[in-house]
């Protein structure tokens, strides 16, 4: 009997209709696309994207060279050469990220004690030449002058759960 | 096909009335071809509109064209592909290597010459119209045996292998579900298979269902569309017989793949849907343009199977190898012998609609 209808279910396509009635639901079923650029995911406060390098209000350079950062990087993607500056404080003379190497695992900016190296939204970057991966201290500086209303706000949003 | 007789007048004034009608006859085969190919070319986008929206994405849609979003991706791909670059490997044979692609579009587009667009319009209205068909669609295989073979390499010559023996097994059960219908009609003249159909439920989609079915499946296969594509089998042997052949080259395997999907709807519709014959014939008033036969219901009977395609494309994976020669051989072709038989005896003790024969 189970085969009698076994037999029928197969000869009569049963099955491979009913997969059709799937498909064609799907076919009128609301699309989950999003369509990029002109429509974008919501983002998180906490988004790693690329890195900037911050001032304090008054212009000075946030970072004091102590090298945590290039120290915990797990990719080895920082390189910090330090030196005594014009007021007698401790200041990096060379602050370069290989964005190449970098694996955007936010640990540099959890090692900074003063704030100075984070992860901005930002990743809608490209590069056109060769070199230009490395993120030189101007340039980290240059995004950090930019976004710095937008970092800072970031950083307020998370302030409580630190 | 048209009569034109202005300007067949008129350009017999100005040449030859020798020459006259070997001209119109390539103006209007250039006109069916240029149709053909744009119906192609919207097909292709419709195929990944479709499939994107039965997978809940939204398909192409950065080409505009009248301000239709994805409109214009056909022209995007043709232009792209006409400046790719059409690499022949260095060990391949040359000549079959540029002749393949040409040998499997022309046959495709060749078919088209027999099927009547609308009452009127039969670009070639022979007798053996049937034959002719049968004929053709068995010259498509050498462009992909000969495109496999040519390349020398182990990928394209397993797809055409696969592709060869797939094709001769679905083309018995295809020929045997068209001696269905020939019974029907009693003729191979695909006009007066149409005419042999009447009214709605009268058309061979009722008496002949196990043919339509074989025939679509058949049809299926034969085109070498999912889930019978092993000869392409992206995910076993790259892109099958045709995985060295770049750009325009690729391009025409591609249309002849698109061609002949259109051109099996087409005959689906004629034989078994009632070709150019309204749904409404009977129903409606003979004087309304509803219930006149015209190219209208041909070309809107036509979407139903070439949305088909599409669909059995999104749905099913594709069949194992053993799977396709065991549907073929032992499903299909039974299943086609026997439904012979019962149509043999209808016909014969004049059970159904076919009464004007035997």
């Amino acid at each position: 009997m189970q085969g009698i209808r076994n037999f029928f279910k197969t000869f009569l396509l049963w099955e491979l209709l009913q997969g059709l009635w799937v498909t064609l639901k799907g076919l009128f079923a609301p699309k989950v696309t999003i369509n990029y650029p002109e429509e974008k995911t919501p983002q998180s406060n906490r988004f790693r994207g690329l890195h900037a390098l911050r001032r304090y209000p008054n212009g000075e350079e946030r970072c004091i060279a102590c090298k945590l950062c290039e120290a915990v990087c797990p990719a080895l993607a920082i390189t910090i050469e330090s030196d005594v500056g014009a007021d007698g404080t401790r200041r990096t003379t060379r602050y370069d990220i290989d964005l190449f190497k970098c694996i955007f695992c936010g640990f540099c900016e959890e090692a900074c004690p003063v704030d100075a190296i984070v992860e901005t939204r930002l990743h809608e970057y490209h590069m056109e030449n060769r070199g230009e991966n490395i993120m030189s201290k101007d340039k980290l500086l240059g995004i950090g002058e930019r976004y710095e209303a937008m970092i800072a706000a970031d950083r307020a949003a998370d302030a409580r759960y630190r | 096909m048209w009569e034109w007789s202005p300007i067949r007048d008129w350009l017999s004034g100005v040449i030859t009335p020798y020459w006259t009608y070997p001209l119109l006859t390539l103006v209007q085969a250039l006109m069916v071809m240029v149709c053909i190919i744009l119906t192609m070319a919207f097909y292709t986008l419709a195929e990944r509109k479709i499939i994107g929206w039965i997978q809940a994405r939204r398909g192409p849609n950065r080409v505009n064209l009248f301000w239709i979003p994805g409109l214009g991706q056909p022209f995007a791909d043709v232009i792209k592909l006409m400046f790719k670059e059409i690499v022949i490997p260095a060990d391949a044979n040359g000549f079959l290597f540029r002749l393949a692609p040409f040998l499997s579009l022309i046959p495709s587009l060749a078919m088209w010459a027999v099927i009547p667009l609308s009452p009127e319009h039969a670009f070639a209205n022979i007798d053996a119209g049937l034959l002719y068909i049968l004929a053709l669609t068995s010259m498509g295989v050498y462009g992909i045996i000969l495109a496999g073979w040519a390349a020398n390499s182990k990928y394209a010559f397993l797809g055409a292998m696969r592709s060869a023996a797939q094709i001769v097994a679905y083309e018995i059960a295809m020929g045997f579900a068209m001696v269905g219908v020939l019974m029907a009609a009693g003729s191979l003249n695909i006009g007066e298979i149409i005419h042999a159909q009447h009214g709605l439920f009268g058309w061979n989609w009722t008496w002949l269902f196990p043919l339509l079915v074989v025939y679509f499946i058949s049809g299926v296969a034969e085109t070498n569309r999912a889930p019978f594509d092993v000869a392409e089998g992206e995910s076993e042997i790259v892109a099958g017989f045709h995985v060295d052949y770049s750009g325009m080259a690729f391009a025409l395997f591609f249309i002849a793949e698109y061609v002949n999907m259109i051109l099996i709807s087409a005959l689906t519709v004629i034989f078994f849907f009632g070709g150019w014959l309204s749904p409404f014939d009977g129903w409606l008033p003979d004087d309304s343009w509803l219930a006149a036969p015209s190219f209208f219901w041909f070309g809107l009977k036509t979407l139903f199977p070439m949305f088909s395609f599409l669909w059995l494309r999104a749905t099913f994976p594709r069949y194992r190898y053993d799977q396709i020669m065991r549907l073929g051989w032992k499903s299909l072709i039974p299943v086609t012998l026997v439904w012979l038989l019962v149509e043999g005896f209808m016909v014969y003790f004049h059970v159904g609609p076919w009464k004007g024969h035997l």
